[in-house]
């Protein structure tokens, strides 16, 4: 590793860290955030990663940076939930050749002052290759959750088709969500498509719900684990679907909503 | 069983139900039709707890308890239905899942045994079946992509699994053919004639009386409810109408 003097801090003013917590990266590690894991899926295979990031300390962060490249054919699929610390951070850039795939379902949920946050950067450089990334975040108390999705199509990778979707539920007044989705498109033979919704607990529902006897907390709970459920629906294996489910919700219970 | 007492309601700041009085024995089915603006919906909704229905006089007895002062949630549990003239669509939650959270909600406050998943599939697939709805649907996410009558069915389907004491019925025939009226009809009819249960069936046709046979008819209209008596007044207001049944009144 290089030394810490030669690593640039990144700060709120770089696009891609402009609505991170800046007490935490003017604090932390230089090298910590410069650092990139890496992971090479060979032609034709698939990769995947399944993870909860939770701690119940409201203090630390976490900045968690993974660059993968994706060849021919191969799949790399992340299935991510932020639910705790003060900052949590995790970054995919993924390169993708011809034919490739790249899957990401990702949540974040939080109360108190959290901050979590997804920014991925997918690059479209070959032809034929394809991406679907999900991502809801729920929040209350006075907590962000921010995704920033660039997707990057190279000159010749036409038939590219990209998809990115984020909705944010806030359950309170207070909490805050960011969403930037950047397209940059160089070829002309692509289907790109983004989505974002910001929005509050359907209060039609959860009135329908109780007047069948369901109180409000199982109400709320039922109704964000239908809303976070689209961020793992890619995800195939069931039992690690509805572990991740399962401590995500754990996320809600203790508060006060 | 159900006694409402000079009830007023206000939305918005807009008074609606103005002093309404009406009383339904257990086993009875009692039919409210009035004009449309005439508060039929805001009773349905004040009874069952909805958020802004803000209940500013009167009193609702529910089988001797204080049916305003317990929360929407609360009322289900002791034994109000409210049929939704409009049912909510719930993507992501299947008609399984919530029906099973409902029921055993319901029997936990009642401290009764939740009912396992087997049990609990047998008993929809009976009620299913009842409303000749097919299983399928159940499995589908609650009312998403469901036609208006297939949501209405839904509805009776929900209530032939939850087994209310009483059910308030908001305009359950709107949005159904001739033939899913009569599958409703009769559903509401099995599932909820019994001497100890009761209805009020809000409608403005005489159609779903005819299945449905109403043991009492009132006239909600202003807020009020201006005329009670036996199905014959239903048969009335369809052969002369609100104006000329009410200028008799």
């Amino acid at each position: 590793m290089p030394e810490a003097a030669e690593l640039e801090r990144p700060t709120i003013r770089d696009e891609a860290w402009r609505y991170a917590d800046s007490d935490f990266i003017a604090s932390a590690d230089v090298a910590l955030l410069n650092d990139w894991r890496t992971i090479s899926v060979p032609a034709g295979e698939t990769v995947r990663e399944v993870q909860s990031h939770l701690t119940d300390d409201g203090a630390s962060g976490m900045v968690d940076r993974l660059r993968v490249h994706v060849g021919a054919g191969g799949r790399f699929e992340a299935f991510v939930t932020l639910g705790g610390g003060k900052y949590q951070r995790a970054e995919i850039e993924v390169t993708l050749e011809e034919g490739a795939h790249f899957e990401f379902g990702g949540v974040t949920v939080g109360g108190g002052d959290r901050r979590q946050e997804f920014v991925t950067r997918t690059i479209h450089a070959h032809p034929n290759a394809t991406s679907n990334q999900v991502v809801r975040a729920v929040h209350w108390g006075q907590a962000t959750g921010n995704y920033l999705g660039r997707i990057e199509v190279a000159r010749d990778a036409q038939k590219t088709d990209a998809a990115q979707n984020f909705r944010a539920l806030l359950l309170e007044k207070g909490a805050t969500a960011n969403a930037k989705p950047e397209l940059e498109i160089f070829a002309d033979d692509v289907l790109c498509a983004h989505g974002a919704a910001i929005g509050q607990l359907d209060e039609q529902a959860a009135y329908y719900m109780a007047a069948r006897g369901i109180p409000p907390h199982l109400a709320k709970k039922l109704l964000v684990q239908a809303f976070i459920g689209d961020a793992f629906v890619a995800l195939s294996d069931a039992a690690d679907r509805e572990m991740m489910l399962e401590r995500a919700l754990e996320q809600l219970e203790g508060t006060a909503l | 069983m159900l006694k409402i007492e000079n009830l007023h309601t206000e939305i918005d700041g807009k008074a609606i139900l103005k002093g309404l009085s009406l009383e339904v024995k257990a086993g009875e089915v009692h039919a409210i039709m009035g004009p449309n603006g005439a508060g039929k919906s805001t009773l349905s909704y004040a009874l069952g707890g909805r958020p802004n229905y803000d209940v500013t006089a009167g009193s609702v007895t529910f089988r001797d308890q204080d049916l305003l002062a317990l929360d929407p949630h609360e009322r289900a549990s002791a034994g109000l239905f409210l049929g939704f003239q409009y049912p909510v669509e719930i993507p992501g939650v299947s008609n399984v899942q919530f029906l099973r959270e409902a029921l055993n909600a319901q029997r936990a406050a009642r401290g009764e045994d939740p009912l396992t998943g087997g049990e609990f599939l047998k008993l929809a697939k009976a009620k299913a079946g009842l409303l000749k709805l097919d299983m399928e649907m159940l499995k589908r996410q609650v009312n998403v992509g469901f036609s208006g009558g297939e949501k209405k069915r839904a509805e009776m389907v929900q209530m032939g699994i939850l087994d209310p004491k009483f059910a308030v019925l908001d305009e359950t025939d709107s949005g159904l053919d001739i033939d899913a009226l009569r599958v409703v009809g009769e559903g509401i009819n099995s599932i909820m004639r019994a001497p100890d249960k009761g209805v009020l069936l809000i409608t403005h046709y005489q159609r779903l009386l005819d299945v449905v046979k109403p043991d009492r008819v009132s006239i909600l209209a202003g807020g009020r409810i201006v005329e009670t008596g036996g199905p014959e007044l239903a048969l009335r207001l369809e052969d002369e109408g609100y104006d000329a049944v009410m200028a008799d009144a």
